[in-house]
Parts: C-alpha cells; sequence; structure tokens
C-alpha cells in the first residue's frame, strides 16, 4: 500500500486529517509492539535475577575464601540447614502464589515434630529404624495438613483474613506443642539423626537435601504443567475471575493452605532427625524467613505468579551469605541487613512488574 | 418479601414480539418471570420479565439504576433471585452459580472483564476447561499449553479478534483494555451454547473494535443459532445489531421494540419515562402488563 508522503506545512484538513491520524496509529502500534518486547525481556531477566544473585555470591565467596567457603563438607552443611526451611518456602509458595499468606508454618512444623516425636517414644528406640520413619514421618505429615486445613477452612469461611487466621493458628499450634511437652524438648532416637538427618544418600550428598530437591521438582512441575498448578495461579490472580469460570476457588484455597501445612509437617520430621528433638523455641521466625525467601525469588507477594524453583534459590541466598560472613569472621549480625535489602529489592521488582505496562 | 406473582400475560406478549427474530414457536431460548431482587431495603427488580428467543438478538436497555445489571447477573447465576422464575426452552431452573449456568450453555462477558491478569490469553480462554494431554499424563492433570495456544490462536483469527500476532501467548495485564474486552467477548463466543449475555461489551472499543465484536456476535447467532442479551448504553449499537429492544425501567420491563421500526428519540423517551409517565410514574402496581 503506497502511502502519500506528509507533506511539512502543507495539506489541507480534508486531506492532511486522516493521513495523520493512521501515521499515529501506526506509530502507537510500533511503540507498543516494542514496549511489549521489552517488557518481555525485562521479566524474563527478572525471573532469573534470584539464580544470577546465587551464582554471583557463591562466586564471590568462592573467589574470595577458595579454601573454606567451595569444600564439599562446607556446601554440605549449607544444604543441610536450607533443606528445612526450604520444605516451608515450597508450601507458602503455593499459598502466596494462590493469594494468601501462611504465618503459621513455623509453629505447625514445631507442632507436628512434637506429635512424631511422641509417637516414636511411645514405639520405643528400639524399634526399626524403617518403622520409626514411616511411623514419624506418616503422624507428621497427616497432623500438618490437619493444621493446613484449618488454616484455610478458616480462611475460607470466616472471612478473617488470612493474614490474622494463621496469626492465630500459630500461636494455638505453638502453644499447644508446649502443652503437651510442658515446654521441654522430647528428644528421638540417635540413629534418625545418624541415617537420616546427618546422613547420606547417595556419597556425600545428604538425605535432607535429596528429599527437599524431589520435593521441589514435584511442586514446581505440578505448579507450571498441571491443571492444579494453573488454577492456582488463577485463584491468586483474579478470584472473581475464577469462580466467574465455574472453579471451586474455595476448595482450591483450602487444598493450597493443606499443602503448607503438610510440607510443613514434613519438615518437623526432618527437623526431629537433623537436631534429635523437638527445638520447640527454634522455629520462632520460619515464617518469615520462609516468606521472605519466596518474595525474594521473585513471587509476587500479591497472587497470581511466582516458581517454587525460584523460592529455592531465596532460600539459598541468605544461607550462603550467613555462611560466607561467618566464615570472613564478619559479625553475622550483618545477614539480616543484607537479606533486608535484598528483600526489599525484590519487592520493588514485584511491583513495577505488576503494574501494567 | 412478598412478591405479587406477575401475569401470565406479560410473558406471552413478550413472545409475540419475539418474532422479528428466528424465532420458532417454540418456548424461549430462556425467560426470566417476574423477577424479584432487594438488596437490603434498597428493590431492585420488582417484577421484571425478559425472553430471549432461540437464535433472537435482545438489545437491554434502560437508565442507571434500572436494575439491568442485576437481571444480567440473576440470568448468568452470580446472583440469586428472591421470587421469580428462570426458564429455559421452557423448564424452569435453578441457577445456583455462574458454574450453573454455563453447564447449560449460557456464557457471559462482565462489565468487569473477570479475566485473570496474570495468566496469559490462552489459559484464560480455557481457564476452568483446559485441555488436558493425552494418556497417563492427563490422568495426572497435565495440561497441553500447546493445543490450547493453537486452538486459542484460530479461535481469535476466526471470530477476527486477533489484534496482535502473538495475543495468545500474551499476558492479559499487558493488553489495552479493547484487546481484553476482545478476549472476554471470544471466551463466551468460544463456550456459549445456547445463550450470549454481553453486558456493555463496546464499552472500551474502538469503532473499529467495536464493529468487529459486533460483527463476531452477529456471526455467532447466523452460523451457531446461539441467542444472544446485549446489556448497552450504546442505542446505536443497540439498534444495529438487536432484533428488539427491550426497555427496563425502575426494576421492571416497561417495553418491548422492534429494532427494525424503533427510533433512538422513542427509546430515549421511554428509557427516561417520558413516553409512558402516565401509566408508570405511580408505578404502583407490580407486575401488570405493558405494553
Amino acid at each position: 500500500m503506497s502511502r502519500p508522503a506528509p507533506t511539512v506545512g502543507a495539506g489541507s484538513e480534508a486531506i492532511g486529517e486522516p493521513n495523520r491520524v493512521e501515521q499515529e496509529r501506526a506509530l502507537a502500534t510500533r511503540l507498543r509492539r516494542a514496549q511489549a518486547v521489552g517488557a518481555r525481556a525485562g521479566d524474563a531477566a527478572s525471573q532469573g535475577l534470584i539464580f544470577g544473585v546465587l551464582l554471583f555470591l557463591i562466586a564471590f565467596f568462592s573467589i574470595l575464601l577458595p579454601n573454606q567457603f567451595p569444600t564439599a563438607f562446607n556446601i554440605r552443611s549449607m544444604g543441610i540447614s536450607a533443606s528445612v526451611i526450604a520444605l516451608l518456602a515450597i508450601g507458602q509458595t503455593y499459598v502466596i502464589i494462590g493469594g494468601g499468606i501462611d504465618l503459621s508454618v513455623g509453629s505447625v512444623l514445631v507442632f507436628s515434630g512434637v506429635v512424631a516425636a511422641k509417637l516414636m517414644a511411645a514405639i520405643g528406640p528400639g524399634a526399626p529404624l524403617a518403622m520409626l520413619i514411616v511411623a514419624g514421618a506418616g503422624v507428621a505429615v497427616l497432623t500438618g495438613a490437619v493444621w493446613g486445613l484449618l488454616n484455610g477452612f478458616l480462611v475460607v469461611k470466616t472471612r478473617i483474613p488470612d493474614l490474622i487466621v494463621t496469626l492465630g493458628t500459630m500461636g494455638i499450634a505453638l502453644g499447644l506443642a508446649q502443652v503437651l511437652t510442658n515446654g521441654v524438648d522430647v528428644s528421638v532416637p540417635l540413629v534418625l539423626t545418624t541415617q537420616l538427618g546427618n546422613g547420606n544418600a547417595i556419597g556425600v550428598i545428604p538425605w535432607l537435601v535429596v528429599i527437599a530437591l524431589v520435593i521441589a521438582a514435584i511442586m514446581q512441575v505440578t505448579l507450571s504443567a498441571t491443571r492444579f498448578g494453573r488454577h492456582t495461579f488463577a485463584v491468586g490472580s483474579n478470584r472473581e475471575a475464577g469462580r466467574r469460570v465455574g472453579l471451586r476457588v474455595d476448595a482450591h484455597r483450602m487444598k493450597l493452605y493443606a499443602i503448607s501445612g503438610l510440607l510443613a509437617g514434613l519438615g518437623g520430621f526432618l527437623s526431629l532427625a537433623l537436631y534429635t528433638n523437638t527445638t520447640i523455641a527454634g522455629h520462632s521466625t520460619d515464617n518469615l524467613v520462609s516468606i521472605a525467601a519466596v518474595i525474594i525469588g521473585g513471587t509476587s507477594l500479591f497472587g497470581g505468579m511466582g516458581s517454587v524453583f525460584r523460592s529455592v534459590a531465596g532460600v539459598l541466598v541468605p544461607v550462603v551469605l550467613q555462611n560466607g560472613f561467618v566464615i570472613m569472621g564478619l559479625q553475622p549480625f550483618w545477614q539480616p541487613v543484607a537479606i533486608g535489602i535484598v528483600l526489599l529489592g525484590a519487592v520493588y521488582i514485584d511491583v513495577r512488574r505488576r503494574s501494567p505496562r | 418479601m412478598a412478591a405479587p406473582f406477575p401475569s401470565a400475560s406479560a410473558d406471552a406478549e413478550h413472545r409475540g414480539a419475539g418474532e422479528t427474530g428466528t424465532a420458532a414457536a417454540t418456548a424461549p431460548a430462556i425467560e426470566a418471570v417476574g423477577v424479584w431482587k432487594s438488596f437490603g431495603r434498597v428493590e431492585v427488580l420488582l417484577g421484571a420479565n425478559l425472553s430471549v428467543a432461540r437464535g433472537e438478538i435482545v438489545a437491554l436497555v434502560g437508565d442507571n439504576g434500572a436494575g439491568k445489571s442485576t437481571l444480567l447477573k440473576i440470568l448468568s447465576g452470580v446472583e440469586s433471585l428472591d421470587a421469580g422464575e428462570i426458564r429455559i426452552d421452557g423448564q424452569m431452573i435453578e441457577l445456583r452459580s455462574a458454574a450453573d449456568a454455563q453447564r447449560l450453555g449460557v456464557e457471559t462477558v462482565y462489565q468487569d472483564l473477570a479475566l485473570a491478569p496474570h495468566l496469559d490469553v490462552s489459559a484464560n480462554l480455557f481457564l476452568g476447561r483446559e485441555i488436558l494431554r493425552p494418556g497417563v499424563l492427563g490422568g495426572l492433570g497435565f495440561i497441553d499449553k500447546k493445543a490450547m495456544l493453537r486452538a486459542a490462536s484460530d479461535d481469535l483469527q476466526l471470530l477476527g479478534l486477533r489484534v496482535r500476532e502473538d495475543l495468545a501467548s500474551s499476558r492479559v495485564v499487558d493488553l489495552s483494555g479493547g484487546q481484553q474486552q476482545a478476549v472476554a467477548v471470544a471466551r463466551a463466543l468460544t463456550w456459549g451454547r445456547r445463550l450470549l449475555i454481553l453486558d456493555e461489551p463496546t464499552a472500551a472499543l474502538g469503532v473499529r473494535e467495536t464493529a468487529y465484536v459486533l460483527d463476531a456476535v452477529r456471526k455467532a447467532r447466523d452460523e451457531r443459532g446461539l441467542s444472544v442479551l446485549l446489556v448497552t448504553h450504546d442505542l446505536l449499537s443497540a439498534l444495529r445489531i438487536a432484533d428488539r429492544v427491550v426497555v427496563l425501567r425502575l426494576g421492571r420491563d416497561c417495553a418491548s421494540f422492534d429494532a427494525r421500526v424503533v427510533s433512538v428519540e422513542q427509546l430515549v423517551g421511554t428509557i427516561t419515562g417520558v413516553f409512558d409517565g402516565s401509566t408508570r410514574a405511580n408505578g404502583s402496581e407490580p407486575g401488570e402488563a405493558v405494553l
């Protein structure tokens, strides 16, 4: 199509006007397309950002501390200390993508651990390891899932804000755990620690890391490739839209809290195996750590966007920082400072990314 | 709340007015009979009647607060009614949710579009009706993203709504208002089997996009015999596409016009109550037959 070139300063209204309109429209279209391409590139960059940050930190400390940081022993201990919190962060990712939040994960972890420890004590320390694991893990997972369902039920049915519901159950679960134990930590058979908590699955790769990675992989695939995952995004993106196309939005949200509780229950069992007792007082900040990991990983605090793998990277960044700082002889108190800055940066990117362009 | 039951004659006359379309002598595709609805103390619908024959395009017009949106929400299953009946093919039905209405082939384009902004267009078109992968993976709930992208792209093109090459894979939040509206309309056109309900479907659209959407709606009627209920402020669009225009005023249907003969002035007069002030001004006789 040949279009007459615009004549500067000339052109009567009748000819010039529609021509200019057409040109402006073409320009606007081109502009929008360019913006969309740029935005998508920016999107991809911000999505990969957390992996870049993690790799940078690992490279940084490896170069700075070549004899202490990149050793098998050090990497192994970082992996172990990240794996329990990773389970919490994976469940938290589902809840947050679905538009909610779960403050109760640390307490649910403790409560489930207490129930599992009591059960294993009742079975007896002489029982075979497999039996201890099946019974302990089974009851911990079940207990966690029940707490999660309770959270979900309260959020969906009572319309109490999720923040308050899970703040409430956080107190209730921790309090009940202390009531059950009189506030005294319950120990578990040592074999659980030597074989599972500190044991290796393959070579120097610990069981806890393998378990966390396998679950992360399953949950990532479920999120990105299944109907359940897609509905999770939809529910978090626009609940009402989900309802209007016939999604069972309330049931779905309950399931998300159940997943979070279930993984916290499993985390409770693995925590027992790792620390040989219920560490009741040791998980008061697990909820915030897991939420920070999810947000640092680029999952939107407002729902509708996110990834499990990036949350795992979000767990590892603080662990690596802490570890590096300690080896360097820096005061470890710098770690929360660094994490706070990373968190603010992540949320800033999220806020910008969410707004339409 | 006590709702006087509507006279059957109002209903009968509406059916008569449907002859302008391709309506058969059979029962209307959908009809609302004597629908009452109040929110707290605010009475929104006071025995409203409405029917859409098979293959008929009905425009529902009225002033702000006339009850158009409420009636629409009742027909699409989002709101429940206090009194009255909804009939589909002459059979009384109860719509408990939007999903109920969808199962009966009623698709709605809401004014707020009801899209998930962070999902892409194909995900929105198939939301709640995902295509699963074949075989075992499908049984495990794995979705076939490629198939949905392809189908979405085809659908959009077929409807003449593919305003961008990569529309099907674009996130809804990155689209313009007009494009988002096109997506919402495309979803309803793709899935609707009996009735399309469109709430201000062209409000955010430019002239050309409006023409596309109206053409696509008419095509769906012509080729698939869909019935269409169009709620709009845009009287010109209403007259251009509809077979019949129903005026809702103060919670009741107060007139039904053949779109071929009625003028905009006549409609405006009826909407504002100038033309039938004599029968409506007191408004004390709910359910009485009009026309």
